[in-house]
């Protein structure tokens, strides 16, 4: 898939929970909505992008993904 | 003509415990207190005869033929406007009333055709049937074949495509016109003159096609001559049987008696005893049915290896045959997960639970989505998150018993017109209405109907200003605080009241993002936080956003810091699109759940499946339709069964969309007609249509109906044992007789759903779920001692602008919707005589940026956007507030979707089909996009007419 697209809807994801005043907490639930909603071969790709760099990931999203990759 | 099952008791039900005796003809009656003499007696069996008087609206008192005698009382009152009183006693038949009434009737048939009863022998004329009660066979007045002045030579009004309208036929009863004010409230006819020029006028004397009627049929169903008749009762003749169903057209769920004559429909007879519908309907349930016998349809399954190539007609054991091997290989040769499913949302609950199942179980992947994905996913996430359960909160009564209605992102009398008809009937009663869209609809002006407040929202600023409301009465104290702390997580109360406190969320802070008056947006947030009873009403126009799941969360946030969930008159209501859209989800259609919304990563849940169906089932979820297509287009996804659905029409970014079906191997459709994806199939199954199935359909108020099946699947098949058929033939066996036995697995597997069986539904007519051991017989309202969560939640829903902004190249925000005439797609209503009303998308402009551009009203317009370019007429109307422009995707031609992007949702990826930055421009041709829809749409219909027909 593009992966700027997977970007995007991370980044989407992360501007919702980025309300959160607990960041951490809000980089959990990111990474949990990741986990819950998103396909295991979406899920391997953006790791995959993270760990390539992750360019154009906002900072709650390397944090989420980084637990993600972490969790898998 | 009213449905040939209905017995009229004259005067509506009174709904009050308290009752008054009476007698009437010597026998003793109780009945409630304010109920008519009229309905008093009809209780005891005895039909006081009548013209004008019928139990669906207030009695009106004008035909002078329901006279009776009151011992004690002077004169002959009429018994449907002559309330009971305990005492009294009622004679209903003597020689003295016997006479009044024939006189009464000659009077009537000086004036009506001679030979009614022959010319139109397929209705039934209720003054006849009268004459005949009361013995009078002509008029001594006006005797048949009398050359008096009389209106035997009025021209009929045929202009109405589905109705006619023969003044010599009509008595002036005023029952039409009633039951447009009443039933409809449409206010669209009148009596016009006065005495003998009385007549019933649509409008200001036009033909009925060209007035403000919107042929829901209510004025022909109450009319009691021949009048105002169907066009299809005159064509087809009187029926012959009646089957009890369910309209699948709009998520009201309408009931209606199916009125068939040799497999025909003659009549679609909205029901009296239907629970949604109270014996309403619209112009598509009770008239747009004629697309199940177009000509278009396609009966026999189709098969061809490439998408250029002529399709070939084959037997049903090879359609499926080629289909499931087709699916095996590219499995073989891409991975389990390459292949995948869509269930629609105008299936029945049985078939997309099978659809998903064979997904889950045959495919062996969690590849399965629904088209809800691209209109109410927001509704799931947002609702399940806040309070627990993926549903509307209310019954559709429920709105009579509301303070003050808040209409948000949904138009009513265009997408939902019975429940409109309802909710117009509790404003003509006094309560309040707010009214939050771009778009003057309806609502706001319309007869004896005036929002208290329109809040033209920008597009995509739906939750700037619904935290400003929160603001509003957070900070002015108006909040339930009481109701919270018992009810809801206080901890993530305080966070969201502390963040909609600020001042940045305040309306005046908000209003350059909103564009909406700062103290019209004060006064609807204490308007609802104040009024009573707040019921919140909503629809696409809140979930098809960047942000639609944040503002369903805010909606239902609102809702509980009001206290304004859990009884009747409150609540939160998404106004489902399609007829099935709650069912289809409700039944495990997202690729991250099971029936009941629980997801496939628990265990025991899990664990319950893998008994029922006997093989593993994945923990992890699959892709969404949109994922699919991306998967599609980088060469990991080549397989897709689309049951019902037309993704290539209605989904966004359509040239995105068609390059991936493109790049498909596989593609397997199911449907009535070659649809827009089907133009890119490799197998076509024929479906059946909702007349030729049994099942059931899930309404918008979660009230799951029965859909019975009125005559035999054109196809041979219905829909769910295709999907048998396919699962076979990939090797996973399914054996079901009915859909009853696809029910009871539901009801299995399913907690809301444990008590559900056929035999229930047909006893109770229609269930809301949750229907269990808590709640046997249903559950009209939910939440009512506490939240299906346990503790409502809030969350902080910080407003995140959308990317699609206006800009110097797109300086414009396109929003999209439907018409009241249309129905998503089109691929049912374009077969009919809707068109009528609505032959082609157009584009709404405001006067300004019309006139900025040199636009006027028929212009064609070239509509451009970062995904495409489209060409629509212009229509210059100030429905749209400046900088916005409307139009609908009814029509494959138009294109809609071209110009619509991949934004979506962030956390369903429901598309943001309202807000697209557009620029228009006058032009005088069609896009470059249509014209090769156009030669690609020749294409195909060349190799549909060319296919090869030898196994017949």
């Amino acid at each position: 898939m593009r992966v700027d697209r997977l970007v995007t809807m991370a980044n989407d994801i992360g501007s919702f929970f980025n309300g959160e005043p607990d960041k951490n907490a809000a980089a959990s639930s990111v990474a949990t909505h990741l986990k819950r909603y998103w396909d295991p071969r979406m899920r391997r790709q953006i790791i995959q992008h993270y760990k390539e760099g992750g360019a154009g990931l906002d900072p709650i999203v390397r944090t989420a993904i980084s637990l993600l990759s972490a969790n898998n | 003509m009213y449905s040939q099952t209905y017995t009229d008791l004259g005067t509506p039900a009174v709904d009050t415990p308290k009752l008054v005796t009476l007698e009437i003809d010597g026998t003793s009656v109780s009945v409630p207190e304010g109920t008519s003499l009229m309905r008093a007696a009809a209780l005891t069996g005895r039909q006081v005869p009548k013209l004008c008087a019928t139990d669906t609206m207030k009695a009106f008192g004008s035909c002078r033929l329901c006279l009776v005698e009151i011992e004690g009382r002077r004169g002959y009152p009429a018994s449907c406007t002559t309330l009971v009183a305990d005492g009294l006693k009622v004679r209903t038949e003597s020689p003295k009333l016997s006479q009044l009434r024939r006189h009464v009737m000659e009077l009537y048939l000086s004036d009506h055709p001679s030979d009614c009863a022959t010319k139109f022998a397929t209705t039934r004329c209720e003054l006849h049937d009268m004459a005949e009660k009361l013995g009078v066979t002509e008029s001594r007045y006006a005797p048949y074949g009398s050359t008096g002045k009389n209106h035997q030579h009025s021209v009929k009004d045929d202009s109405n495509p589905y109705f006619t309208f023969d003044q010599s036929a009509c008595i002036v009863c005023s029952r039409c016109v009633r039951a447009c004010d009443e039933i409809q409230g449409t206010f669209a006819l009148t009596i016009q003159g006065r005495g003998f020029n009385s007549k019933v006028s649509a409008s200001q004397n036009d033909p009925f096609l060209a007035s403000e009627c919107v042929s829901c049929g209510a004025c022909v169903e109450a009319c009691p001559t021949e009048a105002l008749v169907e066009k299809t009762l005159i064509q087809i003749g009187r029926p012959e049987r009646v089957v009890t169903t369910t309209c699948a057209y709009c998520g009201v769920g309408c009931s209606f008696n199916a009125e068939v004559k040799d497999d025909q429909v003659v009549r679609m007879a909205p029901n009296r005893n239907g629970h949604a519908n109270h014996g309403h309907a619209c112009v598509k349930g009770r008239f747009a049915f004629g697309y199940a016998a177009h000509p278009d349809r396609i009966t026999t399954p189709m098969i061809r290896s490439s998408i250029t190539e002529p399709w070939r007609e084959v037997t049903w054991d090879e359609a499926i045959s080629y289909a499931a091997s087709e699916f095996k290989r590219i499995q073989a040769k891409y991975g389990r997960d390459s292949i995948g499913a869509i269930t629609s949302s105008r299936c029945t609950n049985e078939e997309t639970f099978l659809v998903q199942k064979l997904v889950r179980a045959a495919f062996g992947n969690n590849n399965v989505d629904t088209c809800a994905r691209v209109c109410h996913s927001p509704t799931g996430y947002g609702l399940k998150n806040t309070i627990g359960e993926s549903a509307g909160t209310q019954a559709f009564d429920s709105v009579m018993k509301a303070d003050v209605i808040i209409v948000v992102g949904a138009n009513p009398t265009d997408g939902h017109p019975v429940f409109a008809s309802q909710m117009k009937r509790r404003l003509r009663q006094g309560a309040k209405l707010i009214v939050i869209d771009p778009r003057e609809i309806a609502l706001v002006r319309s007869p004896h109907i005036e929002a208290d407040y329109h809040l033209p929202v920008r597009p995509g600023t739906n939750v700037a200003l619904f935290n400003a409301i929160g603001h509003v009465i957070v900070t002015e104290g108006l909040t339930k605080e009481d109701y919270v702390n018992a009810r809801c997580e206080v901890d993530s109360y305080l966070k969201w009241k502390a963040f909609v406190s600020e001042e940045r969320n305040s309306p005046e802070a908000t209003a350059a993002s909103t564009g909406v008056n700062p103290e019209l947006v004060r006064q609807a947030a204490r308007l609802y936080a104040t009024a009573g009873n707040g019921a919140i009403y909503y629809g696409l126009g809140v979930t098809e956003h960047s942000q639609g799941s944040t503002m369903v969360m805010a909606i239902a946030q609102l809702a509980m810091a009001t206290g304004n969930l859990g009884r009747e008159g409150v609540g939160v209501n998404p106004l489902r699109g399609q007829n099935n859209v709650q069912g289809s989800c409700d039944m495990g259609s997202f690729p991250h759940e099971f029936s009941a919304y629980r997801h496939v990563s628990d265990p025991a849940t899990r664990s319950q499946f893998e008994k029922e169906w006997g093989v593993p089932l994945l923990a992890e979820p699959g892709l969404r339709i949109p994922n699919m297509f991306e998967a599609a287009l980088d060469g990991s996804f080549k397989g897709m069964y689309v049951q019902g659905e037309d993704p290539a029409q209605s989904d966004p970014d359509t040239q995105h969309v068609t390059a991936a079906f493109a790049a498909m191997e596989c593609v397997v459709i199911q449907d009535l007609f070659l649809n827009e994806t089907a133009k890119y199939a490799h197998v076509f199954l024929p479906g059946s249509s909702f007349l030729e199935k049994n099942g059931t359909f899930t309404n918008a108020e979660r009230r799951v109906s029965p859909v019975r099946k009125v005559m035999p699947a054109r196809g041979g098949f219905e829909d769910w044992e295709v999907t048998m058929l396919l699962s076979n033939a990939l090797g996973y066996p399914m054996h079901y007789r009915h859909p009853s036995e696809i029910m009871d697995e539901i009801a299995r597997l399913t907690p809301t759903f444990t008590g559900f069986s056929y035999e229930k539904l047909d006893r109770l007519g229609s269930i809301q779920w949750p229907c269990n051991d808590k709640a046997p017989e249903g559950t009209p309202t939910m939440h009512v001692d506490e939240f299906v969560r346990g503790k409502g939640k809030f969350f902080v829903t910080e407003f995140v602008p959308t990317n699609e902004r206006a800009t110097r190249r797109y300086p414009l925000l396109l929003t999209t919707g439907r018409k009241l005439s249309q129905y998503n797609v089109g691929a049912q209503t374009r077969r009919t005589a809707n068109v009528a009303w609505a032959a082609a998308d157009v584009l709404e402009i405001h006067p300004h940026d019309a006139e900025v551009r040199g636009i006027k009203t028929g212009d064609l317009v070239g509509l451009t956007s970062r995904s495409g370019d489209i060409v629509l007429p212009a229509d210059v109307t100030d429905r749209v507030r400046p900088g916005v422009v409307y139009t609908t995707f009814h029509f494959p031609e138009s294109g809609a979707n071209v110009v619509t992007t991949e934004n979506s949702d962030w956390a369903t990826n429901c598309p943001e089909y309202k807000v697209t930055a557009v620029e228009i421009v006058r032009v005088n041709e069609p896009s470059a996009w249509q014209r090769r829809h156009r030669e690609f749409t020749d294409e195909q219909l060349a190799l549909l007419r060319g296919r090869e027909t030898t196994h017949a």
